[in-house]
């Protein structure tokens, strides 16, 4: 329950912040929500020399839409501002599912939707969506900005490709070139339980078709699953019974679960299969959403 | 023309009144035992075992000595100098205060440090180097008594092996001829998951050594102070009257807090040889992985069946897993409590049970989580052998179970197993649940939802348990009988206090035990202020567990007051100057028979005791009462919950949950039902998602509240309870039984009951407790049995 | 105000880093001085004395902890005492005035909503937060707001019902 002794900097602007991380020394951790940093190191599971914390970074709580539909989510965006989004719960499905599933009504007055991605848990829920919607990072460090896809931020548990002085500022979701659908779908056994299995799925459609899809699964693998194949079955053509059962046990095949005391391999994987089943199954045909 | 007072308006039995605790908790100003802090105070922190079974080679303290600030450090070698690395348990086994030669379960207390401050105490925890040789791990009963398996208890003399004890109970010719004669015999087996009582504040103690009094004063977490004093006299060989155990607001207990804990022993050492007060609070992964569990026992259940329904004798073989230390709080003529009390309820000529205890690599125990010794194990794993009977015998859960309960004519009842139930109207109860749940329509929505391939559920569970350990002819704890207290003082102005023996932490006594003085005595219950858990000025009692505190405590707070009545009475007679035999009571006055405008309050005969008294009578108007309970008291529950049950996914939702529960007199019906809804949730919690296991090296999961799973708001179901039986216990002096429990001990049956109805046809007789989701999808695809016994199952 | 400390010698103190924070606590105006590893609930229960904020965990669940930072309600277990600096902190011993009890403590006695009283700090610090986005909630909303925060005692039923008694006494009050 008592970190260890760290150093502490609460810098006022990104540059100060990225240059304190540039001269902080080996092991450095940048602080914004703290909900899933502050626990570890309360654990001593980890034990920074430096944190760095952003919280007095003015600028950095957005969450706003480009007029092409790019979604922008600043790195102090707060779990709670995105559960309570007209924005999200208008144009964006699969993050409007999500967002009252993080953690607990408390914990999301603090925690941050970049800073979950950062932090790479296996089990977290928002880096399954923002797969799913081929989402990247936008890191900025001392030499400037860079965007990240998702697919290859994270490199492990708890790893991601960040310089050491570099801070993710923001995340980015790409427009939709057709109208967005989808869904996330979290077996938790109590609210603040993680994910024994999530599943976010995230089409965009024009007319019948599915133009897009991205398919990716939470908890039952090393990091999260981007089931590109289940994804990419279900592109080009309606979705029908068919073609949702195909994606779903594509999906399912894709899972790599474990089992555990939270359950079989084979059962976890069923999860998957019935969540990719349910969202699809619950988009209503085109004309129905336009009207 | 009475002038009687009226009862509820000043707060005597049946009035919901306030609470009178609810003052200073909703302000923040309740005083735990971390709020407290004494000057001078250093804090303590515990190092643990990461192993649950290894040689211990060598503690190197050395760079822990060296962080500023730090004060101590003790190692189980240094307790050893001092004859405390090893201490008694309330169970007559011995428990490791700081390991020596081995670790024996993950999470064993290891060494400790005290320091300036806690953040310094873990810092330099973490500084100390302990060199460990692993040994097997043991975590279930059947790997105890494998051959080859290790002695975890190598430490003890003449401990060959892992056994603790057998012990049997009833008439095994008597059952087996029983069995002999029964048209079907329905058998069942489960086991009933280690589960931890885990209050929200856990547990801790400020030990305070003052060197210039010899006086020791340990504020502590406990529900028990008296027992603690004399533990502590026993263990730190202090006198007796030297010892001071003050249990401030307690945050819950639960039992958790019953028992005697090495972080206990470990602040009063360091106290005494720092001889300044020593805080110590542990986390909440220490309170999860180290103190009391609850449960953790086997069942392989037998029932002997009549065609027609009637249950001619049972048999139940029990494994009790108590982990590396027997260290059960419980009478000691019981080695497993009181699990001989299931079926009492129900009217049954013969029954045996045996049961066996087993050392594993686990924590230490088990404690009656809201329960009265094993009674909770009892009665879950009768009602779920009765389910499993009457789906056996293809008959109605209700009627099978109506059919075979005790009579309302048919008390004192004696059971098979030897208890005598007092009272009760076990069928009334039953029509009352059945009419409240809709049972008939319910039957017909399930058939219906059945054929659309909905799977709808109802579960049943009926039981009475004994509550109010206990008479002193067979009760006793460590050999101390347990009986309970009550000393009440009435003031000159007719203002009174009430100190018992008691110690709540959340049942209400402050506002109940006035009550019961109300009752007797006619002053309001406002003028009363209680008081408990101070052993320098409560009167000697065993203290608040086991759902015995109205039984015993409360009891003796209604002696007492009779005795102060009594005297009051003669002051009356001296006041209104006529002789005793003219006197009459009405509520808060006495009167004079022929002329009863005469009379005299309870508060100017209050006065008078100091004033106006007749000649020869002692002064004052104070007295204690000790209560020998006769008996225990029987309460009886029927508890009704309907569920859905998703089949594809496992996840099943409550419905409905309807509870009655007869208590007999209810002192205060708002807390009454404030218990019986706390103990639902508990019941809930074990039968959906609460437990502790193991995997194969050992290692704990649940020993922080990310695995140890309670159930939020959004998860726990409303409660429908009901009053309308009431059956006074015909040996209590106000009619009252024990209740705090009852839903947690009767509660879970109901829920698993449900699922597994929403699961007939599927061949699926039992899964494991709790019922989560994978384990119920399982049961349904593969139409099997689920088991939950430890280790948890992995790939390989 | 006079400190006093043992002298542990210059090469300890120079090890331990101190931050001078300045904060309003219920209203209240403090200046402190604290490593940057002390957590908030310890600056608030041991640095500030108010013990009415508890804590029942270590692994930010249970909840018995919150208290509103900037008007928001935060688990005080898991931020840093240093976080607070320039803001604003509200805990339980702050919801009455001089004189009166605030609506929430008030139904929470109505209705029996506490038993313990251990988790009562935290449950109206967190049903706080949501009658001031809320004044009008309904039963579900409750459970939903409440789900950060843990009871052993009650079951919740009553818990709900003294929000919901306090969500009516606020309407009342600030429509008449």
């Amino acid at each position: 329950m008592y970190p260890s002794r760290f150093r502490y900097e609460a810098p006022r602007s990104l540059d100060e912040a990225i240059g304190m991380l540039h001269n902080g020394g080996d092991y450095a951790k940048v602080l914004a929500g703290g909900q899933s940093l502050v626990p570890l190191m309360k654990l001593r599971f980890a034990s920074p020399e430096l944190v760095v914390d952003i919280n007095n970074v003015p600028g950095l709580d957005y969450h706003r839409a480009d007029p092409d539909g790019t979604l922008h989510v600043g790195a102090l965006c707060r779990h709670v501002d995105l559960e309570h989004s007209e924005l999200l719960k208008t144009y964006q499905p699969t993050m409007a599912a999500a967002a009252p599933l993080i953690a607990d009504p408390i914990v999301r007055n603090r925690g941050t939707l970049v800073g979950s991605l950062c932090h790479a848990d296996p089990q977290g829920d928002w880096a399954s969506v923002v797969m799913a919607l081929g989402g990247s990072i936008v890191a900025q460090g001392p030499g400037g900005r860079r965007a990240i896809p998702i697919a290859g931020f994270v490199t492990g548990p708890f790893q991601n490709v960040l310089e050491p002085d570099e801070i993710a500022v923001e995340a980015v979701i790409p427009a939709a070139k057709g109208m967005r659908a989808g869904g996330y779908l979290k077996l938790e056994r109590r609210v603040g339980d993680f994910a024994t299995v999530g599943v976010a799925v995230a089409v965009e459609t024009a007319g019948e078709s599915v133009t897009r899809a991205g398919i990716a699964l939470t908890g039952v693998g090393g990091s999260t699953i981007d089931a590109s194949a289940a994804a990419d079955a279900l592109v080009g053509r309606p979705l029908t019974a068919e073609s949702i059962g195909r994606a779903a046990d594509l999906a399912a095949e894709a899972a790599r679960p474990r089992t555990d005391h939270r359950g079989s391999a084979e059962y976890k994987r069923h999860m998957v299969r019935t969540f990719v089943t349910r969202i699809l199954g619950r988009i209503e045909p085109a004309q129905e959403r336009a009207a | 023309m009475t002038q009687a007072l009226d009862e509820i308006k000043i707060g005597g039995l049946g009035a919901s009144r306030k609470r009178v605790e609810d003052d200073r908790f909703i302000r923040g100003k309740g005083n735990y035992t971390d709020d407290i802090t004494l000057p001078g105070m250093l804090h303590m922190e515990i190092l643990r075992s990461p192993l649950a079974h290894a040689r211990i080679k060598s503690i190197d303290a050395s760079k822990a000595w060296d962080i500023p600030g730090v004060h101590l450090v003790l190692t189980g070698e240094m307790m050893a100098t001092r004859n405390l690395a090893w201490m008694p348990t309330l169970s007559y086994d011995t428990q490791a205060v700081l390991a020596t030669d081995k670790v024996r379960f993950q999470g064993q207390e290891v060494a400790c440090v005290i320091a300036d401050d806690p953040y310094i105490a873990k810092d330099a925890c973490e500084a100390i180097d302990v060199d460990y040789e692993p040994l097997p791990v043991i975590v279930n009963p059947k790997q105890s008594v494998a051959d080859g398996a290790p002695v975890i208890r190598d430490d003890k003399e003449n401990q060959p092996d892992n056994v603790i004890y057998t012990w049997e109970v009833g008439d095994a010719a008597g059952t087996d001829r029983a069995f002999e004669q029964a048209d079907k015999v329905s058998r069942l087996q489960l086991h009933y998951p280690r589960s931890h009582p885990s209050p929200i504040e856990c547990c801790g103690s400020i030990a305070d050594f003052n060197r210039a009094t010899s006086k020791l004063t340990v504020y502590m977490t406990t529900q028990a102070p008296h027992i603690i004093r004399a533990a502590v006299a026993l263990v730190a060989e202090l006198p007796e009257h030297m010892i001071r155990i003050i249990s401030p607001d307690i945050g819950g207990g639960f039992g958790n807090k019953v028992p005697v804990y090495p972080g206990y022993v470990c602040s009063i050492l360091a106290s005494i040889l720092l001889e300044c007060p020593v805080k110590w609070i542990e986390d909440k992964t220490g309170n999860l992985i180290s103190t009391g569990f609850a449960r953790d026992v086997y069942l392989d259940g037998e029932m002997a069946l009549r065609n027609d329904g009637k249950i001619l004798g049972v048999r139940m073989r029990c494994d009790a897993d108590h982990g590396a230390f027997f260290s059960d709080a419980q009478p000691s003529k019981f080695k497993l409590g009181l699990i001989h009390s299931a079926f009492a309820a129900y009217d049954i000529p013969v029954a045996h049970l045996m049961a066996r205890g087993t050392y594993t690599n686990k924590a230490p125990g088990g404690v009656a989580y809201r329960c009265s010794f094993r009674v909770t194990e009892a009665m879950f794993f009768q009602e779920r052998m009765v389910q499993a009977a009457a789906d056996d015998l293809g008959m109605d859960q209700a009627e099978f179970r109506r059919m075979n309960f005790v009579r309302d004519d048919d008390f004192p009842h004696r059971t098979p197993l030897g208890f005598l139930t007092d009272s009760g109207q076990y069928g009334k109860c039953l029509d009352v649940a059945l009419e409240a749940v809709g049972y008939e329509n319910f039957r017909k929505q399930q058939q219906e939802a059945r054929a659309k391939g909905r799977l709808l559920g109802l579960g049943i569970s009926t039981m009475t348990e004994p509550l109010g350990a206990g008479n002193s002819r067979e009760y006793d704890i460590l050999g101390i009988k347990m009986f309970d207290s009550a000393e009440l003082k009435v003031h000159m102005t007719g203002k009174a206090i009430v100190r018992t023996g008691a110690r709540g932490q959340g049942q209400g006594h402050e506002t109940t035990w006035a009550q019961i003085v109300a009752h007797e005595l006619g002053i309001p219950a406002e003028d009363i202020v209680v008081e408990e858990g101070d052993t320098d000025t409560a009167p000697f009692g065993m203290g608040t567990y086991a759902s015995r505190s109205t039984p015993v405590a409360g009891a003796a707070v209604a002696m007492v007051s009779r005795k102060i009545r009594a005297k009051a009475r003669k002051l009356a007679a001296h006041l209104l100057e006529v002789s005793e035999e003219d006197i009459e009571w009405e509520l808060g006055r006495f009167y004079v028979r022929s002329a009863p405008d005469r009379g005299v309050t309870i508060q100017e005969c209050a006065m008078a005791a100091y004033s106006n008294m007749p000649d020869g009578m002692e002064p004052g108007l104070e007295n204690t009462a000790y209560y020998d309970p006769p008996n225990l008291t029987w309460p009886f529950a029927v508890y009704i919950v309907t569920v859905e049950v998703d089949p594809a996914t496992g996840v099943w939702d409550v419905l409905t949950t309807v509870a009655v529960d007869d208590c007999g007199v209810r002192i205060n019906p708002m807390i009454v039902e404030g218990q019986i809804m706390g103990g639902l949730t508990e019941a809930y919690a074990m039968a959906n998602m609460q437990f502790i296991t193991f995997d194969a090296e050992g290692n704990c999961i649940g020993s922080n509240y990310m695995d140890y799973l309670l159930p939020t708001a959004w998860e726990t179901p409303g409660f429908e309870l009901h009053s309308e039986v009431v059956t006074p216990c015909p040996h209590h002096p106000i009619g009252a039984k024990g209740i705090g429990e009852c839903a947690a001990v009767g509660g879970p049956a109901a829920f698993v009951n449900a699922v597994i109805d929403a699961l007939s046809g599927t061949g699926v007789r039992n899964i494991d407790m709790p019922l989560l989701p994978d384990r119920v999808w399982e049961a349904i695809t593969y139409h099997r049995d689920i088991s939950g016994a430890p280790p948890v199952r992995t790939d390989d | 105000m006079t400190v006093v400390y043992e002298d542990l010698g210059d090469e300890a103190g120079e090890a331990v880093p101190i931050r001078r924070i300045r904060f309003s606590i219920n209203g209240k105006k403090m200046v402190a001085e604290v490593e940057p590893r002390l957590l908030l609930s310890h600056l608030i229960r041991r640095g500030l004395g108010l013990t009415g904020t508890h804590m029942g965990c270590d692994t930010t669940n249970c909840g018995a902890c919150t208290v509103q930072v900037d008007g928001r309600p935060v688990k005080s277990c898991t931020m840093l005492a240093v976080q607070v600096d320039g803001r604003e902190i509200t805990t339980v011993e702050g919801l009455a005035t001089a004189s009166e009890l605030h609506p929430l403590q008030e139904g929470f006695k109505e209705e029996h909503g506490l038993q313990c009283g251990f988790c009562t700090p935290g449950m109206m610090m967190a049903a706080k937060a949501l009658l001031d986005e809320n004044p009008d909630p309904t039963e579900e909303d409750v459970r939903w707001a409440l789900s950060g925060n843990l009871c052993r005692c009650t079951g919740y039923q009553n818990i709900v019902k003294s929000v919901l008694w306090a969500a009516a006494k606020l309407r009342s009050e600030s429509a008449g």
